[in-house]
């Protein structure tokens, strides 16, 4: 998938960091960058179209399920997939996610070659 | 009918009969001929011929064998080259972890900033769910918890308080040397807040100046991976560094104020 445009939430800058990092595989990505649900939702109403969103759960302000939620209620936004990136290994937190409409859930710490695989998937539909 | 009647008719019939036998004859004669001409445009394969028909053959099966050969070959290739390719990502991912961890650590001389920073690193590079991060008190050489996180699952986390050269973390202070536990081995259950999984000394050059303690990983992590002891070695040395130097920026942060206050004074009362 070239010149797609990925919105990373994540209040760490580490992770952000790792994530964009990540990303560059794709070429010509475009990664912007949120800290929590809130500025998320102000990425998401900008001028740029996102392709994928990326988000952690635990984030301040607004959390990631809250995000994932009322991006799916969004007549615009909700066929924008969306990865789940967590701490939260568990699984009734993975159906949560999935349940709320998160098209894929994987737990930190991350592998980069999974991650790649995993939105070239998504991407490819 | 008459008997000249009944010969005339006899005879008739009989020289029928005979231009049928004499065109069955001659029709026999015809077959006779195409078989013989068959059997002409047709000749039997000459001994040699044969020789370098088998020649051929066994040339072409050699052949096949040779790439069949040389198949197996490539294939054993693609596998080193899939197995290579895997090796190199997973050496990707780790430098990239290394690069972000390094990066971070020196991107503030904040010292709150940095503990946060090895917080981060700590939880989502590691993986781990509870753990300490210690400074060793010069003065009283004593290791106390700055930081924590995972209380909830290993309570005591935030008044951790050892002397240098007491117990496994004392030790780990006093000699430099990390200690680990496989948890997967030794199991959660004989760990406690004075056994910890891992005790990583935090030194610069032989220095040490404080511990990161881990006591629990993240469910979904099992055991201790090998970018994790990697990542350990840049946390005891950059993590060092990043902490001093950042306590030493607020120390002379302090310091520069108390005497811009006091030149201050003495300027307006001068």
């Amino acid at each position: 998938m070239e010149n797609a445009n990925f919105l990373v939430v994540e209040d760490s800058p580490t992770m952000r960091q790792l994530i964009s990092f990540s990303l560059k595989r794709f070429k010509n990505a475009k990664i912007i960058e949120a800290v929590d649900g809130v500025d998320a939702l102000k990425k998401l109403s900008g001028p740029e179209k996102i392709d994928l969103i990326l988000t952690d759960i635990n984030m301040p302000v607004m959390d990631g399920l809250k995000l994932v939620s009322l991006v799916r209620q969004n007549a615009v936004l909700k066929n924008i997939p969306i990865i789940i990136i967590t701490t939260e290994g568990a699984e009734e937190d993975r159906e949560r996610g999935l349940a709320l409409g998160a098209n894929a859930y994987i737990s930190k710490p991350i592998q980069s070659s999974h991650l790649i695989k995993t939105i070239s998937e998504l991407l490819s539909v | 009918m008459s008997e000249e009647q009944r010969a005339e008719k006899f005879l008739e019939i009989f020289n029928k009969g005979k231009e049928f036998t004499e065109e069955l004859i001659r029709e026999n004669q015809r077959l006779r001929y195409r078989v013989a001409s068959l059997e002409t445009e047709s000749p039997s394969i000459s001994p040699e011929e044969l020789q370098r028909l088998r020649d051929q053959v066994s040339h072409l099966t050699e052949e096949n064998r040779r790439i069949q050969q040389r198949f197996r070959e490539v294939e054993e290739e693609n596998k080193d080259f899939a197995s290579r390719y895997i090796e190199i990502e997973e050496q990707n991912n780790n430098l990239a972890s290394l690069y972000v961890a390094s990066y971070q650590l020196h991107s503030t001389l904040d010292f709150r900033e940095v503990i946060q920073i090895v917080q981060e690193i700590v939880i989502n590079l590691i993986g781990a769910e509870a753990f300490a991060i210690l400074l060793l008190d010069e003065k009283t050489n004593e290791l106390k918890t700055i930081a924590f996180e995972g209380d909830d699952v290993m309570s005591g986390l935030g008044q951790i308080s050892t002397r240098l050269g007491e117990g496994i973390m004392g030790t780990v202070a006093k000699t430099g040397e990390s200690y680990y536990i496989n948890q997967d081995v030794d199991g959660g259950g004989a760990i406690s807040i004075d056994k910890p999984l891992a005790a990583v000394p935090l030194k610069i050059k032989e220095h040490v100046i404080g511990l990161i303690v881990i006591y629990k990983l993240l469910q979904q992590k099992d055991s201790f991976t090998a970018v994790d002891y990697e990542l350990f070695s840049l946390l005891a040395a950059h993590a060092a560094t990043a902490i001093f130097s950042s306590k030493l920026y607020s120390q002379s942060e302090r310091k520069l104020n108390t005497i811009q206050s006091f030149l201050d004074l003495l300027t307006t009362t001068g």
